[in-house]
C-alpha cells in the first residue's frame, strides 16, 4: 500500500549517504502486482494456451481452426453486433451528452443524467433483456417487434441501452473541454453555428468521438450477459462459444479452441485499444 | 486520456466568478434542443423499466394489480436453488469489500504518480482501461485455475472480489483522475509534509477530502458495477445477485420476482448514486 | 495622440474610421446589475481604455458591443447605424480575447486566415492577407506552426493579426495581456498601440490595470459598479480625478485632513488649490499624490506638521517610495532614488507639498485603501 511510499526519494539524508534512494516507482509496485496476477497474467496465459495443443507442445494448427466457416462466423457475427451497437450508441450517446453538457454545470439536470448513465452502463445483461422482452417481446407491453428475436437488430437495440450511457460517461468531458472562447472568436469572426460545428467544434472533438466509438465496440465486443440471456440456446457470436466451448455443451470442445477464440477476441481488442490511444493523444492535446 | 466526470466536478471551460450570458436567440434554441433530447432519450431509458415495474406489479390474472412480486423478494425461494434473499446479502457484502479495496489501491497509487512518477500516468491509464475491453470470458478462461484452486479451499463467492476490483479499474480510474485533476495534489502534500505530516496523514486528512465528489463517484460506479455483474460470476460458477436472477429466469419464465428484483437493484443503486452526488456538491458556488 | 479621423488605405480603396455610440445600455444577471444605464461614445480612430476593478461591468460592456451577450435595455450605434439587435457574426467587429482564442487545430496561418475563409475569400487572396497580417504584429516566420507551439505573447499577436485580417469596422480587446508575463505585457502593449495608430480602427480596450489604461489610450473610462467615473485622457484622469474612487484607484493617494476656506484648502499647515472651485468650507479629507510630496529644504527643525521619521523606502528603480511617520498619520513621498537614498530608515525629515490641486471630498467614505492595488 502507501506504507511502500513513506521510505522515499530525498527527503530523506541517509547516514553516511550509503544506502541509495529507493526510486519512486517502487511505490507503485502494489497497483502492478495486483494487476499484474489478476489481469495480465490470465490473458498472458490464454494467448498461450492457444498456441499450444491439448498435449502441451507449440503448435500454430489452432490458428487454421480460425478458417473454419463456423468460427468465422462467430467473430462476424461479434463483429456485426459490435458495430451497429456502437456507432449507434456513439452518435446518440454524443448528443445527449452534448445536450448534458451544454447545461448548468452544477445544476440538477447534469447530475441526474450522469447518475442515471453510471447505472445504466452497468446494467446490461440480464434484467436489460428481459426489461425488453417485456416491452417489445412477444407478449409485449407496448408493441411487438417482429425483428425483437433478429440478429443483430433485436439485441442491438438491447446494447444500445448500455452503450448510450457508456458513451456519455467518457464523451462528456471531451465536449466540456470545449473552451468558450472558440466559440465566441468564431463567431465574432462571422460563422453561423453550422460553420462553427464544420470548422472547429467538429475537428477538435473528432478524435475523442472515434475514440470513444472504439471504446464502446471494444465494450459490444466482450459483451456476454446480455446476448446469453437474450436468447438461450443460440450463440451467435464468440463469448458465447467460448462459453459452450468451456462447458463441453454442443459445439467446440477442445480448450484450447477455447483458448483460441479467446486470443481472437484479445487480438481484436488489442487493434482497437491501439486506435484509441493514438487518437486519445490528439484529442488530449487540444482539449485538456 | 479523457476522464469520466466525476458528478461534484466543475468543467474547465466555465469561467470563475462572474456569471457569463449568451446571446437570447442562441440560448433560446439550446433550451428547445436540451428539451427536445431529454424527453427523447428519458423516455428511451424509462420505458423498459415502465415495462419491467408494470410487470412486477401483475397480479394472477392478467390487468390485476398486486405487489406479491416485491413482497417476495425477501422470501423467494425455488427449488433447488438457494433463496434470493442470500444472493442479496452476498451481491451488496460483495461490493462493500470491492469498494474498499479499489479504495485502498487505487487512491495512493493515483497520488503517488502524480506527485512522483508521472512518467507512469500513461501506462496506468493504458491498464486501467484495458478491463472495459478484454472480454471477462478471456480473464475466466485464465483465471478459472486460480479459482480452481481456491475452491479447493471452498471460500464463498466474496473471493470473487479479486476479480470484480479489476472489473471496476476503468470506471474508478476515471472518475478519481478527474477528481485529481481539479486539485493541486503537489502543493497540497508539499505543504502538509513541510509540517510533518507521514504519507498516510496526507493521503488520508488532506487529499482525500479534497477529492471526496470523485471518490464518491467511484465508489458508486464501483458498486453499481458489482450488483450488475453476471458472466464471471456465471462462468465461474458462483451466485450472486444477478445469476440467482437467471436462474430463476430459466426455471421459471414469468416470475414477476424477476422484475421486481432487478428494479429493487436498479433503484437502489440509483438511489445511491443521487444521495451521494449531492453529499459530494461543494458548498456555495465554487 | 490624436482622436481626429484616421484614413486607412486597404488595396486600394480609402475606408474611414466609425464612430461607435452607446446610449443607455443596461444589464443584469438575476440581482446583480452588471451595467446601468452606460452611455460611452467611442471617436473614430480612437482607442479607449475602459479601466476598473473586476465586476465593475467593463467587460459586460464589452461583450455587449461585441454582440455576444444582449443588453436589457439600451441601444449601439455604429457608423450611424443601430446594430443592437444585430447578432455577433454580422456586426463586423474583430475581437482578441485573454487567452485560449486561437483554434489549436489550426496552424497560425490558419487561423489568422479563418475569418476570410468564412468570407469565402479565394485561398490566394487569403493567404496573401494573412501573411499581411502577421508581418504587422511580426510573426511572418511563425505562419506554419500551431498555437501550442508558441508562446503566450506571440499568440496574443496572432489573435490580433486574426481579429484584423477580415477589416473589422472596431477593434475590441478584453484584458488581452492579463495572462502575459510582466515584460512581455509591456511590450506588447505598445505593440498594441503602435499596430491600432497604423491601422487608424475604432478599438475598445477593456483592462484591469491602470498603468496599461494610461500608457496606451487616447481617452480612459474609469468603471466602478456599472457606472462610468470618469472618461478623459489619461494624464487629466490622473491628475483631476473626478471622484474619490478614480483619484484611489488611479495610481497612489495620500489622504490628509485639512480645511477648506475661500476656495482652498489648508492641508498641514499648506495652503492648495483645489481641483474643484466651489467646495463649501469644512473639513475635508485631501488626496495628495506621493510625487506631490518633496523634501523641504534642508533645515530640519525638530518639529511641525510636515516633520516626521521615515519608516522605509521602497527602491522602484528610477524613484523610491518613502513612508514617513508624522505622529498623527502616515504619508507616502515618491522621491529620486538618489533624494531617497540620504534618508535611512529612522531618520528625521522635513517635508514640503507641491501646489498642485487636489481633490477633497467632504466624507471620510474611503473608495479604495490609498496602496491597494485594485
Amino acid at each position: 500500500m502507501a506504507v511502500a511510499a513513506t521510505t522515499k526519494t530525498g527527503a530523506r539524508l541517509s547516514r553516511a549517504g550509503r544506502r541509495p534512494p529507493t526510486p519512486a516507482w517502487v511505490g507503485t509496485v502494489p497497483f502492478f502486482a495486483y494487476v499484474g496476477v489478476f489481469l495480465l497474467w490470465p490473458t498472458g496465459i490464454v494467448i498461450v494456451d492457444a498456441l499450444k495443443n491439448p498435449n502441451g507442445a507449440w503448435t500454430f494448427s489452432n490458428i487454421s481452426e480460425l478458417g473454419n466457416p463456423l468460427v468465422r462466423g462467430y467473430f462476424i457475427g461479434s463483429f456485426k453486433l459490435a458495430l451497429l451497437s456502437s456507432v449507434a450508441g456513439a452518435v446518440f450517446g454524443a448528443i445527449l451528452a452534448y445536450a448534458v453538457a451544454a447545461g448548468d454545470p452544477d445544476g440538477t439536470v447534469r447530475r441526474l443524467y450522469i447518475a442515471v448513465s453510471g447505472v445504466l452502463a452497468q446494467f446490461g445483461g440480464v434484467t436489460l433483456a428481459f426489461a425488453f422482452l417485456v416491452l417489445i417481446g412477444p407478449v409485449g407491453l407496448l408493441f411487438h417487434a417482429s425483428w425483437y428475436f433478429e440478429f443483430p437488430w433485436g439485441i442491438g437495440l438491447i446494447y444500445a441501452y448500455f452503450q448510450i450511457p457508456l458513451m456519455v460517461l467518457v464523451f462528456l468531458p471531451a465536449i466540456d473541454g470545449l473552451k468558450v472562447q472558440w466559440r465566441e472568436a468564431s463567431e465574432n469572426l462571422g460563422a453561423s453555428a453550422w460553420q462553427y460545428w464544420r470548422h472547429v467544434g467538429g475537428p477538435l472533438l473528432m478524435p475523442a468521438f472515434l475514440g470513444a466509438t472504439l471504446l464502446l465496440f471494444a465494450n459490444a465486443l466482450s459483451a456476454f450477459a446480455t446476448i446469453q440471456a437474450w436468447e438461450n440456446q443460440i450463440a451467435y457470436v464468440v463469448p458465447q462459444q467460448i462459453s459452450t466451448a468451456l462447458s463441453s455443451e454442443v459445439g467446440l470442445t477442445n480448450v484450447n479452441v477455447a483458448d483460441l477464440l479467446a486470443l481472437g477476441m484479445v487480438i481484436m481488442v488489442a487493434v482497437v485499444m491501439t486506435g484509441y490511444a493514438l487518437l486519445q493523444r490528439r484529442a488530449a492535446r487540444w482539449l485538456r | 486520456m479523457a476522464a469520466v466526470t466525476s458528478l461534484g466536478e466543475t468543467p474547465i471551460a466555465a469561467p470563475a466568478g462572474r456569471p457569463r450570458g449568451m446571446q437570447a436567440s442562441r440560448r433560446r434554441r439550446l433550451n428547445l434542443f436540451r428539451y427536445v433530447v431529454f424527453t427523447v432519450f428519458g423516455l428511451f431509458f424509462l420505458l423498459p423499466l415502465l415495462a419491467m415495474a408494470r410487470f412486477s406489479l401483475e397480479g394472477a390474472n392478467l390487468g390485476t394489480w398486486s405487489v406479491t412480486a416485491w413482497r417476495q423478494i425477501a422470501s423467494y425461494q425455488n427449488t433447488g436453488i438457494p433463496p434470493l434473499l442470500s444472493s442479496i446479502e452476498i451481491t451488496l457484502e460483495l461490493a462493500v469489500i470491492t469498494c474498499a479495496v479499489m479504495l485502498v489501491l487505487l487512491v495512493p497509487t493515483m497520488v503517488w504518480v502524480r506527485l512522483r512518477v508521472q512518467w507512469l500516468a500513461r501506462t496506468i491509464e493504458f491498464i486501467c482501461l484495458l478491463p472495459l475491453t478484454i472480454p471477462a470470458i478471456v480473464l475466466v478462461v485464465g483465471l478459472g485455475e486460480i479459482y480452481n484452486k481456491i475452491r479447493h479451499f471452498s471460500l464463498s463467492a466474496l473471493m470473487l472480489f479479486w476479480v470484480y476490483v479489476i472489473l471496476a479499474l476503468p470506471y474508478a480510474y476515471r472518475a478519481l483522475a478527474a477528481g485529481l485533476s481539479a486539485i493541486d495534489v503537489t502543493t497540497l502534500s508539499e505543504a502538509a509534509r513541510s509540517l510533518g505530516a507521514s504519507w498516510f496523514t496526507v493521503m488520508v486528512r488532506v487529499i482525500a477530502p479534497n477529492m471526496r465528489a470523485a471518490i464518491l463517484n467511484a465508489l458508486l460506479l464501483t458498486a453499481a458495477l458489482v450488483l450488475g455483474e453476471f458472466t464471471i460470476a456465471y462462468l465461474l460458477l458462483y451466485t450472486n445477485l444477478q445469476v440467482e436472477l437467471y436462474s430463476i429466469s430459466r426455471s421459471t419464465p414469468n416470475a414477476g420476482v424477476l422484475f421486481s428484483t432487478s428494479l429493487a437493484a436498479l433503484l437502489f443503486a440509483f438511489v445511491l448514486l443521487m444521495i451521494l452526488s449531492f453529499a459530494g456538491r461543494r458548498r456555495g458556488r465554487g | 495622440m490624436t482622436s481626429s479621423p484616421v484614413t486607412r488605405t486597404q488595396d486600394g480603396a480609402a475606408r474611414t474610421a466609425v464612430e461607435v455610440r452607446m446610449e443607455r445600455l443596461s444589464r443584469h444577471y438575476g440581482t446583480v446589475v452588471a451595467l446601468d444605464r452606460l452611455s460611452l461614445t467611442l471617436q473614430p480612430g480612437e482607442l479607449v481604455v475602459l479601466l476598473g476593478p473586476s465586476g465593475c461591468g467593463k467587460t459586460t460592456t464589452l461583450r455587449l458591443l461585441a454582440g455576444l451577450e444582449d443588453a436589457d435595455t439600451g441601444q449601439i450605434f455604429v457608423g450611424g447605424k443601430d446594430i443592437t439587435r444585430l447578432s455577433a457574426a454580422k456586426r463586423d467587429m474583430g475581437m482578441v480575447f485573454q487567452a485560449y482564442s486561437l483554434f489549436p487545430h489550426m496552424t497560425v496561418r490558419q487561423n489568422v486566415a479563418f475569418g476570410l475563409r468564412l468570407r469565402r475569400v479565394s485561398a490566394a487572396q487569403r493567404d496573401k492577407r494573412a501573411i499581411e497580417m502577421l508581418d504587422l504584429v511580426g510573426l511572418a516566420t511563425q505562419a506554419d506552426r500551431y498555437p501550442h507551439q508558441i508562446s503566450g505573447g506571440q499568440q496574443q499577436r496572432v489573435a490580433l493579426a486574426r481579429a484584423l485580417a477580415i477589416e473589422p469596422q472596431v477593434l475590441l480587446l478584453d484584458e488581452p495581456l492579463s495572462a502575459l508575463d510582466a515584460k512581455v505585457r509591456a511590450q506588447l502593449r505598445d505593440e498594441i498601440r503602435r499596430i491600432q495608430l497604423e491601422v487608424g480602427i475604432t478599438t475598445l480596450f477593456v483592462t484591469h490595470d491602470q498603468e496599461e489604461a494610461l500608457a496606451i489610450a487616447d481617452r480612459v473610462g474609469v468603471m466602478r459598479e456599472g457606472r462610468l467615473e470618469q472618461l478623459a485622457p489619461p494624464t487629466e484622469v490622473y491628475s483631476r480625478p473626478a471622484t474619490s474612487f478614480v483619484a484611489e484607484f488611479v495610481g497612489l493617494s495620500n489622504r490628509l485632513t485639512g480645511e477648506v476656506r475661500g476656495g482652498e484648502v489648508t492641508v498641514r499647515g499648506r495652503t492648495l488649490p483645489l481641483v474643484e472651485k466651489d467646495v463649501p468650507d469644512g473639513q475635508v479629507v485631501a488626496l495628495v499624490r506621493p510625487e506631490a510630496v518633496t523634501l523641504a529644504s534642508h533645515t530640519t527643525p525638530e518639529s511641525g506638521p510636515l516633520v516626521g521619521t521615515v519608516i522605509a523606502v521602497t527602491f522602484l528603480g528610477a524613484t523610491s517610495r518613502v513612508t514617513i511617520d508624522l505622529g498623527d498619520t502616515t504619508v507616502l513621498a515618491q522621491l529620486s532614488t538618489s533624494d531617497a537614498s540620504e534618508l535611512p530608515a529612522g531618520s528625521r525629515v522635513a517635508l514640503a507639498i507641491r501646489p498642485d490641486p487636489v481633490l477633497v471630498s467632504a466624507s471620510s467614505e474611503p473608495a479604495v485603501a490609498a496602496d491597494e492595488e485594485a
